[in-house]
């Protein structure tokens, strides 16, 4: 599914961040990536978001080169892609329904095609009740939920988590993290940056270290 | 993956499952992706609304300036004057009467009219006082030719008929001062598309700058988009489309007015006809219409502030974008 080339990432003209990565992600996958802070997660999970370009190396993604890549052909590869940000990302003008429908808005897909499922999907993650709120009145937990349900409602094959359980207590980390394996179970390659040891010892996945700027893979 | 699978066959990882099945139909209706109603989107309406207001008042006073100027130089240019002077051995009464005579047969003549000796002592009335006996002093009578519209009389020919018949007459046309009221008709001119140039580079930087700031509040919703899987061209159009909108309301608000406040001056202005101080206005500004080109080219400006603005957040947009990848 994915496949790291000897890549190396720097910001303008500062060090590599990231160096001689070599791994590649296959489907139905689940792993970790973890790492002390500062260590390139982030800049790692951007890489394969196709939001970042590496300054070396080789990046394929679904087959495709991804340094080949119009903008609208990377574009096209995000969407087999789904993120969950930290700091969760939604919209607040925009109720739970419509920030988890927004990537089927985005496909140009109508509201009456996607109605039932984007719901079926909230009831599933637990926010059956809420599907009328506005992010700002939402929970931690909720949001990260919602987060996560608009992650996965356009079926992406693989998902992206960056620190989902950094801004909830353990209880809801463990939750949280259920739903990801149940959602892994279905199909979806997931990969969960954290540096929560906790929570990386609750589920036997593999591993990738990130260690100044050098990933070692456990498997 | 299927949603619809997972559901029936997966645990379910919250306990909390139970929506009552009246949520499909209270679902609200979609929000749409660039909020309408932003304090940012608000202050751009204004500041769009007031730019095209003020850029609106100078387009329409320019045009009411370049209009008066072509006034006054057609005025003073439809008209010329013949002056008989007096001299020993000849009668004044007489050549003047003859020079009408030359001036009505002239082709391209509307009107001649000599000013009476009362009328002429009220030309120097100012300088010599009242009460004066023109017959004592050796006053030049006046004779007001008006020119027909269209037409363009040779002078040469009328001062030559003149000057056989009437040799102490001369013809003035007005050609001096017909030059200086060009000169200052077209300074005018070049005043007012000066400074409608500059107000009209102050309107677009200000709105340019204004969007941008309005822009920088979507930010986090250009970056979501993007990381959804829109493709550049969706993202760019959602705001585009946004503010071409917003600013068509504010562009809309301000011309408005503008067009509101012409059409009071122009209404006034037919009110006050005939009064002394409509007169002066009159004379100074014409009718103070701007007529159908007016109210055009401020229909004209409220579009074009639209496409400023739309412009200016497709542009930031597609920065934003740029910056993000």
């Amino acid at each position: 599914m994915i496949r790291f080339e000897n890549v190396g990432l720097r910001y303008g003209l500062g060090p590599e961040v990231l160096r001689d990565l070599n791994f590649g992600i296959s489907g139905h996958s689940f792993q970790f990536l973890t790492g002390p802070s500062g260590a390139g997660k982030t800049s790692l999970l951007r890489l394969m978001l196709l939001s970042l370009r590496p300054t070396r190396g080789l990046i394929s993604m679904f087959d495709h080169d991804t340094a080949s890549l119009s903008k609208d052909g990377r574009a096209n590869l995000r969407r087999r892609i789904g993120i969950v940000f930290q700091d969760f990302r939604l919209l607040d003008h925009m109720s739970t329904y419509e920030n988890v429908a927004l990537p089927l808005r985005v496909l140009g897909k109508e509201e009456s095609d996607y109605r039932a499922e984007v719901v079926e999907l909230l009831q599933w993650v637990g926010l059956g009740d809420r599907i009328g709120a506005l992010p700002p009145v939402l929970s931690g937990g909720e949001k990260q939920r919602a987060a996560i349900a608009r992650a996965v409602i356009a079926r992406p094959q693989l998902l992206l988590a960056d620190e989902p359980t950094g801004n909830v207590d353990p209880n809801l980390g463990q939750r949280l993290l259920r739903l990801f394996i149940e959602l892994n179970k279905s199909g979806t390659a997931v990969i969960i940056a954290t540096h929560d040891i906790a929570l990386m010892d609750e589920y036997d996945a593999r591993r990738l270290v990130l260690h100044e700027g050098r990933l070692h893979v456990y498997d | 993956m299927s949603m619809t699978e997972p559901v029936e066959t997966m645990a379910e990882p919250w306990d909390e499952f139970d929506a009552p099945p009246s949520v499909v139909r209270t679902l609200p209706g979609a929000a749409p992706i660039v909020p309408k109603d932003s304090i940012a989107g608000r202050s751009l309406a204004v500041v769009v609304a007031i730019m095209t207001f003020l850029a609106s008042l100078t387009t329409g006073a320019a045009m009411l300036v370049v209009s008066a100027a072509s006034d006054w130089q057609s005025d003073v240019g439809r008209e010329v004057t013949i002056q008989v002077r007096p001299a020993p051995g000849r009668n004044i009464d007489a050549d003047v009467r003859a020079a009408c005579d030359i001036a009505r047969a002239a082709p391209g003549i509307a009107e001649v009219r000599a000013f009476t000796k009362e009328e002429s002592a009220r030309l120097v009335e100012p300088w010599l006082g009242a009460g004066l006996a023109l017959d004592d002093l050796p006053i030049p009578r006046l004779i007001v030719v008006k020119i027909a519209a269209g037409m363009r009389p040779d002078f040469a020919s009328l001062r030559q008929a003149l000057a056989a018949r009437v040799p102490t007459s001369s013809l003035d046309d007005h050609r001096r001062w017909i030059d200086r009221m060009r000169t200052m008709a077209e300074t005018a001119v070049i005043a007012c598309v000066a400074v409608l140039a500059l107000v009209w580079a102050v309107t677009v930087l200000s709105v340019t700058f204004a969007t941008r700031g309005t822009m920088a509040a979507n930010r986090p919703i250009v970056e979501v988009l993007h990381y959804v899987g829109a493709t550049d061209s969706f993202i760019s159009s959602q705001f585009q489309r946004h503010f071409l909108i917003l600013g068509f309301k504010g562009g809309a608000i301000g011309g408005g007015v503008a067009i509101l406040l012409f059409a009071v001056a122009e209404a006034a202005n037919g009110w006050l006809a005939g009064t002394p101080g409509g007169d002066e206005i009159a004379g100074l500004f014409g009718n103070l219409s701007i007529g159908i080109a007016g109210y055009l080219a401020i229909l004209l400006q409220i579009v074009f502030m639209a496409l400023v603005t739309a412009f200016a957040s497709r542009r930031t947009v597609n920065r934003t974008l740029e910056a993000i990848d």
